[in-house]
């Protein structure tokens, strides 16, 4: 049980939970705004790192730099993937905004499974490795086995990020016009606050988070297929609700909670019981906060 | 429109008239296996290796003077479907059946068979279960089943590895589990049970893992033994590469694929693989040209033992006489024929005698075959 032990399953806890926490941002946000859990979701992570392969294998094949293949496969990945969410909300989720609470998420679970088909049928069935994006570099040494370099760069981009949004949500007109938006709909609308173009930019927005997530994710695993959403979906999905689901806060610390424990269990218990422990605490949480970490008990509109 | 139309009638008139008086003519044989989805590329050369040896032994004048016909069926590598396949088989009249490719589809399959008295020889089903149980005697193998397998492992991790510390991890799947259990008790057998240092399974498909390459690292293993497929295993590889772990990795022939070597690219190197040994004599060379001048490819996994399932079985047909099921059980036991994996017979379980397997080594990106 030696501290460095412990430090190192804490970073490999801590960089997983940020790759949640890209993911969840999206569905946290999405809920908060139109109580939808787009179950989608995962398979925009899953299109944005389809996208970065492209880019990557069309732009090492012209002989660029390291880092510029890196800076351009992300920004490529996270545009198509953002064109992916604005399309799926207008397709699938618009038309059915006045219907039953579950007809979109009956419509989501079908989006989901739609485009999981599509990238196999259009793409391939195959295993695709995936080029390392991520700078590799060494650390001086005798800290270069804690952490590595792809860990660091996941944790630092993560956190930019995060700040980043943070502040969009706090300080801008548009994040202001999200709060809005998310606190009560119809108030927001009679205020002035265009309520579509806001639905469109959170899908947006999280469609971006979760293409970087992808792209990081695939970059380290250096391996992707259709089918990588779903697991990550369903990780991102657990932290949403576990950090509260609504409350942008609490995805990232569900996440970060959801991370640590799988690593934890995996460290000193067994890896056996990675999920059932990570499961068990979701349960747990729910029993005794019903509305998750951060979350709020929303009161019933009348 | 008119005159088509009667001319559809009139093909199908022919058709339907001659169709049952050619059918009483050949010996039909059915080619059961996954020949959609993820798992076609180890059903399909099955296919193509049946084809090639009845196409051959049909020009030849067919056997017992009868032609030979194959009939196809899809299971998907799904239990469910290849309950499906079966019947539909045996519905169409196959006197015995090559394959299934999966354990668990064979697994769905082979009672029914049984049921019909149909003898059934699969190029790639490995749980022992299937010819050691004795539940099935009609069932056959060209391929060795895990238990040899698990010898192998156990025995180069042990000897040419001389491994200290092991640490055996598994997809918790039906395959992966149930080889890397039977590597554990192997080792542990033969008095090493304190070389173990960890036992876990992973959960497949999952996003990273980055905690149990920190554990095994943690524990000190310079060995680690995989159970399961190459999906996951080319992301732990890649993963203990990152934390630049020297360690040895090896594992069964569900990594030994070429796609292991295409996705993990220059983690890959040094991983070892047991499989089937490679066929080297002149009828593998000859049943490899035949493949290469029809498909313009080299052969893919289980082709050569498809291959040689057929020819034993046509070769049980002759002797026999007959496709009655004792005669037929018992040509195939008593008979040994020559075939790209050797001169193979089969025991009274049902398994191929003088067959091999092999240790592989990934070097310069591709699988060699390592002699002791």
């Amino acid at each position: 049980m030696s501290f460095e032990y412990f430090f190192e399953l804490f970073l490999g806890g801590l960089s997983r939970g940020s790759i949640y926490a890209l993911i969840a941002l999206g569905y946290t946000m999405v809920y908060g705004i139109i109580e939808l859990i787009n179950f989608a979701h995962g398979e925009i992570y899953m299109i944005g790192a389809f996208t970065a392969l492209i880019i990557a294998g069309i732009l090492t094949f012209l002989g660029l730099n390291h880092f510029a293949v890196f800076v351009i496969s992300i920004l490529a990945a996270v545009i198509w993937a953002s064109a992916y969410g604005f399309t799926i909300e207008k397709i699938a989720y618009k038309p059915l905004r006045k219907a039953p609470r579950l007809s979109p998420l009956i419509s989501a679970i079908g989006m989901s499974i739609f485009l999981q088909n599509y990238v196999l049928i259009a793409q391939t069935d195959k295993y695709l490795p995936f080029p390392s994006v991520i700078p590799e570099f060494e650390f001086w040494e005798p800290y270069s086995h804690i952490i590595g370099s792809v860990e660091l760069v996941i944790l630092v981009l993560t956190a930019v990020i995060m700040t980043a949004l943070t502040f969009l949500i706090k300080f801008t007109k548009i994040g202001k016009a999200m709060r809005a938006t998310a606190q009560d709909r119809t108030m927001a609308m009679l205020l002035g606050v265009s309520v579509n173009k806001i639905i469109s930019f959170t899908f947006i927005l999280g469609s971006f988070l979760a293409a970087v997530g992808g792209v990081l994710v695939a970059s380290q695993m250096g391996q992707i297929n259709f089918g990588i959403g779903f697991m990550a979906g369903i990780k991102a999905f657990t932290s949403a609700v576990l950090g509260g689901i609504g409350s942008i806060p609490g995805a990232v610390l569900g996440a970060i909670v959801l991370g640590l424990t799988e690593s934890f269990a995996t460290g000193y218990i067994s890896s056996d019981y990675q999920d059932v422990f990570a499961f068990a605490l979701l349960i747990l949480i729910l029993i005794f906060r019903p509305s998750g970490l951060l979350g709020r008990a929303t009161t019933q509109k009348v | 429109m008119k005159i088509n139309r009667k001319a559809v009638f009139a093909f199908a008139c022919i058709f339907m008239a001659s169709a049952p008086a050619f059918a009483a003519e050949t010996i039909k044989i059915g080619i059961g296996g996954a020949h959609s989805g993820d798992l076609a590329s180890y059903g399909l050369p099955t296919v193509k290796a049946a084809e090639l040896v009845v196409e051959e032994r049909n020009a030849a004048g067919g056997i017992l003077g009868k032609q030979i016909e194959l009939i196809k069926e899809d299971d998907a590598c799904k239990p469910e479907i290849a309950t499906n396949t079966a019947t539909k088989l045996i519905t169409s009249g196959v006197q015995a059946v090559i394959g299934h490719i999966c354990s668990g589809a064979t697994k769905a399959a082979i009672g029914i068979y049984k049921g019909s008295n149909l003898v059934c020889i699969s190029p790639s089903a490995t749980a022992p279960d299937f010819t050691l149980s004795g539940d099935y005697p009609n069932f056959f193998r060209t391929i060795s089943h895990d238990f040899l397998q698990a010898d192998l492992q156990a025995d180069f991790v042990l000897n040419n590895l001389k491994a200290q510390k092991i640490a055996i991890i598994h997809d918790k799947g039906e395959y992966g589990k149930g080889i890397a259990t039977i590597v554990k008790e192997k080792i542990e057998k033969a008095g090493f049970k304190d070389k173990i240092v960890v036992f876990e399974g992973v959960t497949s498909g999952a996003v990273d893992y980055a905690a149990i390459v920190q554990k095994i690292k943690h524990e000190k293993a310079d060995t680690i033994v995989w159970g399961g497929y190459h999906a996951d295993a080319s992301k732990i590889i890649k993963q203990i590469r990152q934390k630049k772990m020297q360690v040895n990795f090896i594992g069964p022939d569900g990594l030994k694929d070429e796609t292991f070597i295409q996705v993990a690219g220059a983690d890959a190197e040094g991983v070892y693989a047991s499989g089937p040994s490679t066929p080297k004599n002149s009828l593998a060379e000859k049943a490899r040209e035949q493949h290469i001048k029809k498909y313009g490819e080299e052969p893919g996994a289980f082709y050569y033992q498809a291959y040689s399932a057929t020819l034993a079985l046509l070769n049980a047909i002759q002797k026999a006489g007959s496709t009655d099921f004792a005669a037929l059980t018992k040509a195939l036991k008593s008979e040994s024929v020559d075939t790209p994996i050797g001169k193979i017979s089969f025991d009274k379980n049902g398994d191929a005698t003088g067959i091999s397997l092999s240790m592989y080594k990934v070097e310069k990106g591709k699988f060699v075959e390592q002699v002791k």
